[in-house]
């Protein structure tokens, strides 16, 4: 079940999640998933060219497991905008946890929100991704 | 290097469907579980039409379904492998679900100099449009370009 959003005060921590490693396998997934042909993502050799050791994971790709991480803790139907900063590079091997809190109750076009403060980060504490979104309440 | 002029550029525009089975491929790639996504009987209970997309999907949708995904770099003379994502943001209006038809009007927001020129970032401004001509959502996206040399 959803859990209920209603009843939320700052400082909540309403979003808690942790994933698998992230693969080679993964990025060549999601490379075709997501419709991101990049090959600074799945090609060693094009990675090397432009001056990094080698493949990284897709932003994006980090980016759908904080969504992921949001819509297990609150309705999906309820969010009214997600956004990120791409803080690091997320390397091969990364064990992302994603977590929110609730960092304002807003009223947002006469309907009554909450800010939920994002971030994903890997197994050294490092924020990969931070970001926000706002929820109906 | 990318300046001013390219404010207000726009590109062509990306009509793509909401198709089941590569939904399916992506929730299978990014482990998602939840039954709202996965079940239609779950998404029509908790009040869609039919399976809804996740938050970050219309980025991919108008990716998969563009004739040249990395239009804009290439109208803009901008090197693939000097580019990083910077910031992306959604705002959502309607839902969009399985079956949708959506239409994707990118143009350049902002252009911004960073450090010394040794940086430029470009603000993309995405707005979609459902078959029924509603506004259901708009994209932000800032890319990074990491210039040849600091001036």
């Amino acid at each position: 079940m959803m859990a209920e959003t209603t009843n939320r005060a700052v400082g909540d921590r309403v979003v808690h999640k942790t994933f698998p490693p992230i693969t080679r396998h993964t990025l060549a997934l999601y490379c075709g998933a997501s419709g991101d042909h990049n090959p600074m993502h799945v090609d060693i050799d094009f990675a090397r060219k432009a001056g990094f050791p080698d493949v990284f994971a897709h932003g994006m790709l980090v980016m759908a497991y904080l969504g992921q991480a949001l819509t297990d803790a609150v309705s999906p139907r309820n969010i009214r905008a997600f956004s990120t900063r791409f803080a690091a590079i997320t390397q091969l091997g990364a064990r992302l946890t994603c977590e929110g809190h609730v960092s304002e109750l807003i009223e947002r076009d006469g309907e009554p929100c909450m800010k939920i403060a994002l971030v994903a980060k890997d197994d050294a504490g490092e924020a990969k991704l931070l970001g926000e979104a706002i929820v109906a309440r | 290097m990318v300046d001013q002029s390219a404010v207000g550029r726009t590109f062509t525009p990306v009509t793509a469907s909401v198709e089941p089975g590569r939904l399916r491929y992506f929730f299978e790639t990014i482990g998602e579980r939840n039954p709202v996504y996965r079940d239609p009987q779950a998404a029509r209970a908790a009040g869609y039409s039919a399976i809804p997309i996740p938050p970050t999907y219309l980025f991919c949708l108008e990716m998969m379904d563009a004739e040249n995904p990395f239009e804009f770099l290439t109208a803009l003379d901008i090197d693939l492998a000097r580019v990083l994502h910077g910031e992306q943001g959604f705002v959502y209006h309607v839902p969009a679900v399985v079956g949708d038809t959506l239409t994707f009007r990118a143009r350049v927001t902002e252009v911004t100099d960073k450090k010394n020129g040794s940086m430029t970032l470009i603000g993309v401004v995405t707005e979609v449009t459902r078959q029924d001509g509603v506004h259901i959502a708009d994209l932000k996206r800032t890319v990074v370009v990491r210039n040849r040399k600091a001036v």
